[in-house]
This record gives structure tokens, C-alpha cells and sequence, in this order.
């Protein structure tokens, strides 16, 4: 139906803003069939992302306990964190160094092995995909590593390390500070292949093979150079895609954290930022103080985010 | 060979490349593979092989005995474990529909129609994917309970019908794959919007919702209603056999039989859509094979 196609709004005789918002409500009218479209989706998303998102962002100034009524305390909350909470700083360094090597590691091991699997034959890439994808569907099977390096003579590394004669007692590899980052990175980046491995494989099937046999005309000489100049660019929309995955997964880990080094690491080895804020919203129930990291870490991504878009418009171009 | 074999030879394919990715590949696929496989293993081992030392990593004297005991276990529950299994089964499938009935139409809009506000909405998506969901759970607790849903399903239900990163990928697909002189075609040809959302969009990006089916089930799969539901028999099955597992040395062998059961559901679905993909890249002669 036409109605759809905003159509160019008729030139009223008046001008200025009356005129102005007489054409935007034209192309808002013509434009109905899609509002229509939008409004299951953007009416919830609007009382359950945008209400609470706003909410908390004016609670950031505030002091909440969830008992009293919010009272205004300006940038207190900002100062705080910064000037008279150790832990948190602590956290800010755990967070950049653990998001700046499973980030870019865990968005590139997508991407490469999305592309190889893609280069083999539909049944054996179907398996591969399984095998790959399959540490981040299976819930809390990622347990099974706190077997593997568990601290006592039980856990597999210690037994098999003991059995060999590398070490003779048992090494605690989730309580000491020397181990503990470096384990939790290697499990979170084998739980990595998720979200983004997937849409890489199904985008890379989406794309037509006509472009690689007018590639192939036009001399493209190997895989290499199809990957960079025909393969990226037809990619473009999901790398972004896969970007923002990456970024939010690394930035926002906790859970994994907890389950491998528990709720109070040994010299907050592996506190990240997002486990400083549920401290303050979960188990202090100090809504303001955990709101205004919440947008920091908030901040910190959008900036992220904005730099990977500038790099990727420069890939494969 | 070993799938090695390219779908089709190119005249771009070296073989040392082939190698390259072999080796790649194969020392992927044994580091996803061993921890997996040592759960299945664990599922069939006795309780004194669980605690044998040094520790085995294959199961010596497989048995059942880990799932009789979960069998058992649930035969025991108060509630029957077949309302469990009812729960999860709607919360998932109703929460499933929703999500992808929404995502898709909003995303069709957002990404083929021109209208005022477009590059707002779009911006807000984006922004929206990275705002920690730890703070924003007690406002959404308290519009749950303003509405008057918790202790219903809906209070899982209904906020899994905004997954922004559904839409977002919905949208990136729809970009992708169809054309925007498709679209105007079938208008010339007066079809409506409707229309041609469900005849031409929605049947152009199958392997779009399919794999975002996939991503879906497993974020409701795990649901347990948390703070939301707290009626017993309205709870889930994760929620249940987490229940049955827990309870120290006794029941580690049932632990590690609900673990390969819960992380086998997951895998199944996961079989299924992806044979399905591969079957609509073959029909549609959309790139693939």
C-alpha cells in the first residue's frame, strides 16, 4: 500500500514551525501502517528498558535504600567511587584488563571459526557448528571447570599434575591471586562462541555465491583476499552486530566470575565492576551507589562501542 | 577426508590453506569438546568412580544408577514433575512466539520503511544493548507487581517480548538479505504491508528467526521465575532438578545426570533449527550450498 511511502508533504501556503510541524504530522499520518508495526514491540520495550534505564539514571543522584524515599545527593555518588572506594578501583582495572584480552579475542575466535567452518561441507559443518556452539548452550555445564582445577587432590589438573610428579601438593588454582584471572579468561573465552558465532555462520550462509564467482572474474587469487575484500564487506552489518556482543558480554561479566572464583575472590583478584554493582544493588541494597556504576560502566561501552564502529568502517574498504 | 573436502573446489582454495584451517579447527573442536564430553562421561559414572583418586576422566563401569536415583528423585516431588515440565514448556513456547512475532515486525519497520523518529529508535536499540540489566530488574520488579503478574507466568513471559537484541538481529538480516526493490515491487503489485511481511520477508530471513528461535530458548530455558514466581507449582523444571541435585556428596551423581539432561534439551533444538537452516539456504539459492 502506498499509504506506507512517505509521500513529499503538499507546500502550505504558511511557513515557519506551523508549517514545519504540519508536514511532520503528515509524514507521521502517512507513515501509520508502520507505527502499527512498531507498537507491540517499542509499547513494552518502553515500560520494561527505557522506564527503568531513565529510572535508574536519575537514582544515580540520589541516596536509595529501598526502604526511605530517595534523597537527592548531587554527584556524591560519582565522587564516591572515585575518591573513597578502593574496591571499586580495584574493580575498574580487573574489568578493563579482563574485557581488553576476552573482547577482542572472543569476537575474532567467532569470526575465524564461523569462516572455517563455513568453507566445509554442509553435514560436517553442521556438526562442527554443534560442537563449537555447544559450551555456551549448555547452561551451567561450565562447572564442570571448577572440577578440572579444583584446589584439593580431586580436582583432574592437581591429580594429574600430582600423579606426574610436577607438583607435590595440590595447587589452589581458584583461591590464588597468581592463577585466578588467567582461568577465568580461558573459560569465559570457551564459552565465547555464542550469540555472534551463530549469527556469523548463518550470515556468512546468507551470502549469494554469485558474488565470489564475479570475485573470482575479476581476480580475486585466494582466500585471503576473497575474506578482505568480499567476504567483510558483505559481513559489515553483523560484525557491528557481533561487536556489541563482544563488548557487552566482557564488560558485564560476572556470573561466570562467581561461579569459578565464588563471591569474595581472594584479594579481589577477579572483582569486575558488574560484581561491584550487584554487591551495592543485591546484597547492600544501595540503589544509588549501584545505579551511578551502572552508568559509568554504561558509558565506558557506548565509547567503546563508537571506536569499533570507526574501525570497522575502515575494514575491508 | 575427514570433511576436509571443500564444499565445492575453487580455484581460490589453496591446499595449504586447507591444512591451516584443518589444524585450526581440529585443536578448536578438542578444547569445546573434552569438557563436554567429560559431563557425559560423568552422567554414567558410579559414585565411587566420581571420587576416585588420582581421578578418571572416561567412565570405567558405566551404569544408570545416576539417573534411576534422579528418576526416583523426581517420582518423590511434591509437586508431580510433569507441572515442572507443563511450566517451562509454556514460559519458553509462549515467550518464543512473542519475542519473535514482535522482534521481526518492529524490525521489518526499522529497517525498510521510512518514517519520522527511524534514526532515534535505531540509536536507542543500540544504546539500550548496553545498559546493565542488574539495575534495571527492581523497576521491572515493581512495574510487574504495579500490574498485578507476579506469581504468573506473564511476569517471565511478557518482558522476554522486548529482547532488544532480537530485534537488533532481526534487523541486521532483513538489511542483508532483502532487497530494497523487492519491497517496492510488491507494493506496485498492491500487496499490503502485512502481506508482505509474512509472505515475503519473514519467509526470506527463515534462517534469521530460526537462529534467533535458538537464541531465545536458551534465555527462557534457564528461566526459574527467580523473584518473580514463587508458588511451587508454578515453578520450572531447571528450578526443580537444581532442587534434586542439590544436597552435597549423596547427590553428586544425580547433579551430573541433571546436568547432561538440562544441557541436552538446549542441544536438541539446536539440532533441529540447524538442519532446518541449512534446508532453506538450499531451496531458497541464497549463497550457502
Amino acid at each position: 500500500m502506498s499509504s506506507v511511502v512517505t509521500r513529499a508533504p503538499a507546500i502550505g501556503p504558511e511557513g515557519g514551525t506551523q508549517g514545519k510541524l504540519a508536514k511532520l504530522w503528515e509524514s507521521v499520518y502517512a507513515a501509520r501502517v508502520t507505527y502499527l508495526f512498531l507498537l507491540p514491540f517499542f509499547s513494552l520495550f518502553l515500560a520494561f528498558t527505557v522506564f527503568p534505564v531513565v529510572l535508574s539514571i536519575v537514582l544515580s543522584f540520589t541516596y536509595f535504600n529501598m526502604l526511605q524515599w530517595p534523597t537527592w545527593i548531587g554527584w556524591n555518588n560519582y565522587i564516591r567511587l572515585f575518591l573513597a572506594d578502593d574496591v571499586f578501583l580495584i574493580s575498574v582495572k580487573n574489568t578493563l584488563f579482563f574485557s581488553a584480552i576476552t573482547g577482542p579475542l572472543s569476537y575474532f575466535m567467532c569470526f575465524i571459526f564461523a569462516w572455517f567452518i563455513n568453507e566445509l561441507q554442509p553435514k560436517v559443518r553442521a556438526f562442527m557448528t554443534l560442537l563449537f556452539y555447544a559450551p555456551s548452550i549448555s547452561g551451567n555445564a561450565f562447572l564442570i571447570w571448577t572440577l578440572l582445577f579444583s584446589g584439593d587432590t580431586y580436582g583432574y589438573i592437581n591429580g594429574f599434575l600430582m600423579y606426574w610428579g610436577f607438583v607435590d601438593r595440590p595447587v589452589q588454582w581458584l583461591l590464588d591471586p597468581t592463577y585466578m584471572m588467567s582461568i577465568v579468561i580461558i573459560v569465559v573465552l570457551w564459552m565465547s562462541l555464542g550469540t555472534s558465532f551463530l549469527v556469523f555462520i548463518a550470515g556468512l550462509q546468507g551470502i549469494s555465491s554469485s558474488l565470489f564467482e564475479a570475485g573470482a572474474i575479476d581476480g580475486i587469487r585466494n582466500r585471503w583476499q576473497e575474506l578482505w575484500f568480499l567476504t567483510i564487506p558483505a559481513m559489515r552489518g553483523y560484525m557491528m552486530f557481533g561487536a556489541i556482543i563482544s563488548i557487552t558480554g566482557s564488560f558485564n561479566a560476572a556470573g561466570q566470575l562467581v561461579a569459578l572464583t565464588g563471591p569474595t575472590p581472594t584479594d579481589y583478584a577477579t572483582w569486575t565492576v558488574m560484581q561491584h554493582l550487584n554487591d551495592y544493588g543485591n546484597v547492600r541494597y544501595e540503589m544509588g551507589y549501584a545505579s551511578a556504576i551502572a552508568v559509568l560502566l554504561f558509558l565506558t561501552m557506548v565509547a567503546t562501542q563508537k571506536i569499533v564502529q570507526r574501525l570497522l568502517n575502515k575494514v575491508g574498504s | 577426508m575427514l570433511g576436509l573436502q571443500l564444499r565445492k573446489k575453487r580455484l581460490s582454495r589453496s591446499t595449504g590453506g586447507d591444512l591451516v584451517i584443518f589444524a585450526f579447527l581440529a585443536a578448536g573442536a578438542a578444547f569445546m569438546a573434552l569438557p563436554l564430553v567429560f559431563a557425559i562421561s560423568n552422567a554414567f559414572k558410579p559414585l565411587n568412580e566420581l571420587f576416585i583418586f588420582p581421578p578418571q576422566f572416561f567412565v570405567r563401569n558405566p551404569t544408570m544408577n545416576n539417573f534411576t536415583d534422579l528418576f526416583v528423585l523426581m517420582g518423590k516431588s511434591w509437586v508431580p514433575i510433569s507441572r515442572y515440565f507443563f511450566n517451562s514448556v509454556f514460559i519458553v513456547s509462549i515467550g518464543m512466539l512473542g519475542n519473535v512475532i514482535t522482534g521481526s515486525l518492529a524490525a521489518y519497520a526499522l529497517s525498510k520503511h521510512e518514517f519520522p523518529g527511524k534514526n532515534f529508535l535505531n540509536e536507542l536499540v543500540v544504546l539500550s544493548l548496553m545498559f546493565a540489566p542488574a539495575v534495571t530488574a527492581i523497576p521491572n520488579y515493581l512495574t510487574i507487581s504495579y500490574i498485578g503478574w507476579v506469581n504468573t507466568y506473564w511476569a517471565v513471559i511478557v518482558p522476554a517480548w522486548q529482547w532488544t537484541l532480537g530485534l537488533y538481529l532481526m534487523k541486521k538480516f532483513i538489511d542483508a538479505m532483502i532487497p530494497d526493490t523487492l519491497i517496492e515491487a510488491a507494493r506496485i503489485d498492491g500487496a499490503s504491508e502485512l502481506r508482505i511481511y509474512a509472505r515475503i520477508v519473514m519467509p526470506i530471513v527463515k534462517p534469521a528467526w530460526l537462529t534467533l528461535v535458538i537464541l531465545v530458548f536458551q534465555q527462557l530455558w534457564g528461566v526459574t521465575g527467580g523473584m518473580f514466581i514463587y508458588a511451587e507449582e508454578l515453578k520450572t523444571l531447571p528450578y526443580a532438578l537444581s532442587q534434586l541435585a542439590a544436597g552435597g556428596i549423596a547427590r553428586q551423581g544425580v547433579a551430573s545426570a541433571v546436568t547432561l539432561m538440562m544441557m541436552s534439551v538446549p542441544i536438541v533444538i539446536f539440532i533441529i533449527n540447524q538442519s532446518k537452516i541449512v534446508e532453506t539456504m538450499g531451496t531458497s539459492g541464497m549463497g550457502g550450498e
